[in-house]
């Protein structure tokens, strides 16, 4: 990180924003309990906390979409009068949403000027929008054309469609809701120093993610989420990223997990010449060749979209590969199988969409934990199910893995997220694999839960399957692997051993920076 | 078939197709506003045949065929509101709540006009006007520009619906919520109102096509539509929600038919075949949109109610 991690001083004054003893509660949880919340003009003060902390609660208290049960919402020393999205841009308050808040097929001026009066009565004036939709881009960094459609844009590019239409209507306060979950580490870098600017102008910015990394870099203030209480306040200079992560979570947490070395052994997942077409039946996976052996552990990083999908999804049997191509799982070519002779063969899958692909919500986590192999010998009796043998399977496993269910015949979809995907992950590894695709394994479980899937996935390394991990989080890319595959437009550009990998590197790598590494 | 190539045939013909073509281009411009707010409106048969019949029934008690217009786009918006209310603030299935609305709509007319009416009887058809001038053209004239007033103003809502699509804050706030519910929503633009009152255009129109129908025939029968204001429906996948799309399809749509119809009574097809080849223009649709599949794709909120 550049300059803009030294920290402004916050200035004396009174705060934009002041939360006062908010609690709100929902059936049976307490969302947020006497939590308070201030924002002076000139910083960015962050909200971390882990998924059902309490922080979305808490922002939409702000943005009146729920009423507290007890608390007040004051901005610039005054009630805040929010209740609607149009009343919180009339009070001067924006959010950047994490699924970003854009139509796709509308122009960036269209979508900045959507909900303004226009000034010409019915007609739409986009020439004057568009005008000073450059006026801001060029004062703030933020190049974009305001006569392209939103959907041709980068995803870096979305998102300074975003702050432009905070800025456009001059959004005093941002709230800014894990900004960073689709950038590169450069874009990441870009952004900090865009909302570094706002900052200066005295605009005062909320800054909500779990990216413990940057929330050092990039904050002024630091306040702690957990079950619904503020359990902390701090700033960058007073802590470390081990003493947040213990915060968030309530005990100490090994942010990077121990991965003793492991003798390696014969190839077991060999790639060579795989292209695969993507959604939009353009080629997303381009000649790509990629061997791991038993016992290791090879990550791709990519930023989302460069082809890390189609390439698990065309190992896992999913998604048919281009002629010419070859999977091979301990030298047997499986390009034509399908997913049952697949996983006769060896696979194990860990899908990106957990409640999607991964299992089936309104299921128990018994029969979850069954549905790869439930018409196996092992869990029927004449035909039937033995209720028996899959209940004593599933409390083996729930035990085994540590997932927190009320019982072994409670709907998976009132699991949280980390618990859920522990049962998928322990469904998949109960076979002992050979070839382990674990995609996006932690994306939105609790840091407690990842901690234990980490550990999970290297003992099962350990116990010589060949894993191709896929993820967009990059610390978790560095933590677990042996090797490291980089992804950009469906190619591989680089394969690095871990021991030399840098963040920055492969950052550069990520966005098509070849010669970077 | 040599007698189908000669001028007054053609121009005849072509006239026809117009004249057929009316009632499609208004009903699939309706539901092409609906659709760009992301509302499917399946009913459109059931309300063209509501406001047919209301409209005809208006034209024997009455005799003024301003006023039957009028009871046609009245029609149009009581449905639309009723529409509306289900799928907006009630949220309903909108695939299932557009075929209760036709049903309701076949049912209904049946059932008034076996009560008030009993044996159709003719009732004067909307006249005819010429252009000034462009009237006189020699065969251009009368094939193009000899119509009566609501083909006028189904053509020429074509370029006005279009601009309103492209250029003004509603038609804008329509392409929004019909994409990105959610977005629209976080600026302040009102989700429910959009989609309401783009429902009530469509169903104007179509309540408009359901009375240009029975005018142009002068006559009514129930289940009059006999299918028309699906056509309409799919009229709008093939112009791929553009109005000048629609247009086209509802011209090519006329046009085959007219053919049709003229080739029957020139006995150029011969009778034993002539089902068949009432069929052309619901086959040469259907191919169409199987070459036109997945081309152009529909507004992506279509059909999915908005909550926050």
């Amino acid at each position: 990180m550049n300059d803009v991690s030294s920290s402004t001083p916050v200035a004396d004054q009174a705060a934009m924003l002041s939360m006062r003893g908010i609690t709100k509660r929902f059936p049976g949880v307490i969302a947020n309990q006497d939590v308070d919340f201030d924002v002076v003009a000139g910083e960015v003060h962050t909200l971390l906390g882990e998924n059902g902390a309490g922080k979305s609660t808490l922002m939409k208290i702000l943005f009146g979409l729920y009423r507290p049960d007890e608390g007040e919402v004051r901005l610039n020393g005054k009630p805040s009068g929010i209740t609607s999205p149009s009343t919180a841009i009339e009070a001067g308050v924006g959010m950047v949403h994490q699924h970003f808040m854009l139509v796709p097929t509308l122009t960036v001026a269209e979508n900045v000027a959507l909900g303004l009066p226009s000034g010409r009565g019915p007609l739409t004036n986009l020439d004057a929008v568009s005008a000073r939709v450059s006026e801001i881009s060029e004062a703030h960094g933020l190049s974009v054309d305001p006569s392209t459609e939103v959907w041709r844009l980068s995803v870096g590019e979305r998102q300074r469609v975003e702050i432009i239409k905070a800025l456009y209507r001059d959004a005093r306060l941002l709230v800014l809701d894990e900004p960073t979950a689709v950038l590169t580490p450069q874009e990441v870098d870009d952004l900090f120093v865009i909302l570094r600017r706002m900052t200066d102008e005295g605009r005062g910015l909320v800054f909500i993610s779990h990216k413990l990394h940057e929330v050092m870099a990039l904050s002024d203030r630091i306040s702690v989420l957990r079950n619904g209480q503020m359990v902390g306040q701090t700033i960058p200079s007073a802590t470390s990223r081990e003493e947040l992560a213990e915060m968030m979570v309530g005990r100490s947490v090994k942010l990077v997990p121990d991965r003793p070395p492991v003798e390696t052994g014969d190839v077991r997942l060999e790639i060579s010449n795989l292209s695969v077409r993507g959604d939009r039946d353009t080629i997303a996976v381009k000649n790509v060749d990629l061997s791991i052996k038993g016992g290791e552990i090879v990550g791709i990083a990519g930023v989302s979209g460069n082809g890390q999908r189609e390439i698990a999804e065309a190992v896992a049997g999913l998604r048919a590969p281009e002629p010419g191509g070859s999977i091979r799982f301990d030298g047997v070519d499986v390009a034509s199988m399908g997913t049952r002779a697949r996983r006769d063969a060896g696979l194990a899958y860990v899908p990106e969409e957990r409640m999607a692909d991964g299992a089936i919500a309104d299921f128990s986590v018994s029969e979850n934990l069954i549905l790869v192999d439930h018409a196996s010998k092992s869990f029927t009796k004449s035909g039937l199910f033995d209720r028996q043998r899959i209940a004593d399977h599933a409390k083996k496993l729930v035990e085994r893995f540590a997932v927190k269910t009320p019982t072994i015949d409670t709907p998976t979809s009132s699991l949280s997220g980390g618990n859920i995907q522990k049962v998928i992950i322990a469904r998949e590894l109960m076979s002992d694999p050979a070839v382990l695709i674990a995609a996006q394994p932690t994306r939105g479980v609790d840091i407690g839960s990842a901690e234990y899937i980490h550990s999970q996935l290297i003992e099962q390394r350990d116990k010589s399957t060949a894993t191709l991990l896929i993820s967009e989080d990059l610390d978790e890319v560095l933590g677990l692997s042996d090797r490291i595959a980089v992804m950009f437009e469906g190619e591989i550009v680089a394969i690095v051993d871990a021991a030399d990998a840098t963040r920055e590197g492969i950052g550069l790598l990520m966005a098509g920076v070849v010669d970077a590494a | 078939m040599r007698d189908f190539f000669t001028l007054s045939v053609i121009v005849a013909t072509v006239a026809s197709g117009i004249r057929l073509a009316t009632p499609y281009l208004l009903a699939g411009l309706g539901e092409t506003v609906g659709q760009k707010s992301g509302v499917l409106n399946l009913g459109v048969d059931g309300v063209m045949q509501l406001s047919a019949f209301f409209a005809y029934w208006t034209m024997l008690e009455r005799g003024s065929l301003i006023l039957a217009t009028l009871v046609g786009i009245g029609v149009g918006l009581v449905m639309g509101a009723i529409y509306a209310f289900v799928t907006v603030v009630l949220q309903a299935q909108q695939g299932i709540s557009g075929i209760g609305i036709f049903l309701f709509g076949l049912g209904f007319s049946d059932l008034m006009f076996r009560r008030q009416v009993g044996s159709p009887r003719p009732v004067p058809q909307l006249p005819e006007y010429g252009i000034p001038f462009l009237a006189d053209i020699p065969n251009v004239g009368d094939a193009l520009f000899q119509h009566n007033l609501l083909t006028y103003f189904a053509f020429a809502a074509v370029p006005v619906l279009a601009l309103m699509l492209r250029s003004t804050t509603f038609g804008m706030n329509v392409r929004a919520v019909g994409e990105n519910p959610q977005a629209a929503d976080s600026l302040g633009v009102s989700v429910g109102w959009t989609r309401a009152f783009a429902i009530l255009i469509g169903n104007t129109f179509a309540g408009l096509a359901g009375a240009a129908l029975v005018l142009e025939l002068g006559i009514f029968q129930p289940n009059l539509t006999a299918g028309l204001g699906f056509i309409a429906v799919a009229l709008v996948y093939f112009g791929a929600w553009r109005p000048v799309g629609i247009m086209s399809g509802a011209l090519l749509y006329g046009l085959v038919a007219a053919s049709v119809l003229q080739m029957k009574a020139l006995q150029i097809i011969p009778r034993s075949a002539s089902d068949i080849a009432a069929m052309a223009p619901a086959i040469l649709t259907i191919l169409a949109l199987i070459v036109l599949a997945g081309r152009v794709s529909a507004p992506a909120a279509l059909t999915r109610p908005f909550s926050r």
